[in-house]
């Protein structure tokens, strides 16, 4: 029987010839990820194991981005702990704030992710790297300290959803409108322990940062992986990003498929999941009335630098609405530097947005963009679940870049045509 | 193994940010995080839940964000068991690690109601409402995962074989 994508990359790291769905396998991971909410609880979790130390100092990550820079006394003991961890242990990838960024943005531009790794991260949305050609997927602490301590981890081989992507998106359509349509499409558990396999010509015109995107939300449709396979844009990617050695593998012809959907790219419109399921989709011109008091740009999902860019071609030469609060959280250090040297945090500033170091912070409602009750805003972030961004009684809408920005000129939620864009 | 209890029970897509907010995640300390406990969704939970209370909720449980934090706050709070259409797949996967019982059975799921004493028995996967007297069948707990259990999670039985 052919294996997906997903299903080659599994069986190489198991030493198997061959996997199928439902198989019980043992695999060598490439590389394992924790950040300061995970890692503590893994830390712990490893310590009460009888080990002599971790698997391999080079293919672990540290990366405190949550509640960083430090947002509360508890908050800097829980990195505290991390950066103890990690200089007893000589720990290569710990990533201080001054080097940081969020962590699924980070792992591909320093190049510790390539295609054919296996990844696992104690973070949901670890299932980000699938843009390069990877498996990865989010587990929990136990399992992070298993694998820091093993550089192994069981799996239970996927089903796979394939993803036929044709035809070119309308400009202002980007990765976070084709995720978002999919997932209004399929439901958040659509794709429940399976992996979404990405295939078509469509992808050709997709950028690396929107890939990045619509592997990132995958989880959002319950899937345990996303996947792209690897074009010359993957390999250019890796190449600018030293992530040195790569395997690329193809789904086999007879590759077994629950279900195929064809996406016309060319159909889709600028989408917004409404509150309080990734899953509420509509699209831009059903949207209506909905004032808004905040717009957050930034997060794993859309903090990359096409996705400023985005942001920054709409804010040019206009002004936030009066009253709105809008915050733009570059997602690393080099997105922000790469973003400041273009003349895009000038854009940002000018038009009344504030720009903040790298965070995860208001997208799960840590800190830097709290909601009060009644709050509703546009975000570019990834989970709209009820108290997400703060008060139990505030709204989050997620949309791409684009969308935010145009919403943060208007005050309500708009697309950019409504800019005459 | 049994479970025996008083129900709790939820709707779809219970998501992990409303079974414990990030807000709450500056602490792992289980005390801490069973104190905020389903909070944003059901403010009475925690002071409503007894020790050995079980939950039972619809599709989907547990989706969202891959805290472990999420399944240590639910065992913290004294559930013994938690009943479900489906679960997410990470927070299957914690829940056992951590050695929260789960069980997967739509029709249970769908036909237990809150404040029903139900018990279930882990060996034979059934699982009896007391209240209504119907019996359901859901997936026995193979061996290694009653182990987990009874170890109080993977890292302690994992040690427990190796010391053999």
């Amino acid at each position: 029987m052919g294996m997906t994508m997903t299903q080659k990359i599994l069986a190489a790291h198991a030493g198997l010839e061959s996997v199928e769905a439902g198989q019980l396998i043992e695999a060598m991971l490439d590389m394992v990820l924790g950040n300061d909410v995970t890692a503590p609880v893994a830390i712990k979790e490893m310590e009460k194991m009888k080990v002599d130390g971790v698997f391999d100092k080079d293919k672990i990550a540290l990366v405190p981005d949550h509640f960083t820079p430090n947002k509360d006394i508890k908050s800097a003991e829980n990195c505290m702990c991390m950066r103890a961890f990690a200089k007893e242990n000589e720990i290569t990838n710990y990533f201080e704030i001054g080097e940081m960024g969020i962590e699924h943005a980070l792992l591909p531009e320093k190049g510790l992710v390539a295609a054919g790794d296996a990844v696992i991260g104690a973070d949901s949305h670890t299932c980000t790297y699938g843009a390069l050609g990877a498996f990865s997927t989010g587990v929990g602490s136990t399992d992070m300290a298993a694998g820091m301590a093993t550089g192994k981890a069981w799996f239970k081989v996927p089903a796979a959803l394939k993803f036929e992507l044709t035809g070119k998106p309308a400009p202002w359509v980007s990765g976070k409108d084709i995720i978002l349509h999919i997932i209004g499409k399929i439901g958040v558990d659509g794709a429940r322990y399976k992996s979404m396999e990405f295939c078509g010509d469509g992808i050709a015109s997709l950028r690396m940062d929107d890939r990045f995107t619509i592997a990132n939300m995958a989880i959002e449709a319950g899937a345990k992986n996303g996947i792209f396979p690897v074009d010359e844009k993957t390999i250019a990617y890796m190449k600018e990003h030293g992530s040195g050695e790569y395997q690329v593998y193809e789904p086999d012809a007879d590759a077994v498929y629950e279900e195929t959907y064809v996406i016309d790219l060319a159909a889709l419109k600028p989408t917004v999941a409404f509150p309080h399921l990734p899953e509420n989709t509509k699209t831009i011109d059903e949207v209506g009335e909905v004032p808004i008091q905040q717009v957050v740009i930034g997060s794993c999902t859309n903090g990359r630098i096409d996705d400023m860019r985005a942001a920054a071609r709409v804010l040019e030469g206009r002004k936030v609405a009066k009253g709105l609060r809008v915050i733009v959280i570059p997602a690393t250090q080099a997105v922000y530097l790469q973003a400041l040297e273009e003349g895009l945090l000038k854009i940002f500033i000018e038009a009344g947005a504030i720009v903040s170091t790298p965070t995860c912070g208001p997208c799960l409602g840590g800190h830097m963009g709290i909601l009060a009750a009644g709050e509703r805003a546009v975000s570019t972030t990834n989970r709209n679940f009820v108290g997400r961004m703060g008060h139990v009684e505030s709204e989050v809408y997620l949309a791409s870049p684009a969308v935010a920005a145009a919403s943060a000129v208007t005050g309500k939620i708009s697309g950019p045509a409504e800019l005459g864009l | 193994m049994k479970a025996y209890g008083s129900v709790h029970k939820y709707g779809d897509n219970i998501d992990t940010d409303v079974i414990i907010p990030a807000r709450y995640l500056n602490s792992f300390d289980p005390k801490e995080l069973a104190e905020k406990c389903m909070i944003d969704v059901d403010t009475e939970f925690v002071s409503r839940v007894k020790e050995g209370d079980i939950m039972v909720a619809g599709r989907n449980f547990g989706c969202g964000s891959s805290r472990e934090h999420a399944p240590i706050a639910i065992k913290a709070a004294g559930i013994s068991c938690v009943i479900a259409d489906t679960f997410a797949r990470i927070f299957y996967r914690n829940a056992i690690n951590i050695g929260l019982p789960i069980i997967e059975c739509p029709e249970a799921a769908a036909e237990i109601t809150a404040n029903d004493e139900v018990e279930i028995d882990f060996d034979s996967g059934v699982i009896t409402d007391k209240t209504t007297g119907k019996s359901y069948q859901g997936q026995a707990f193979p061996e290694f995962m009653q182990g987990i259990i009874q170890a109080g999670g993977l890292v302690n039985y994992i040690n427990r074989q190796s010391q053999g």
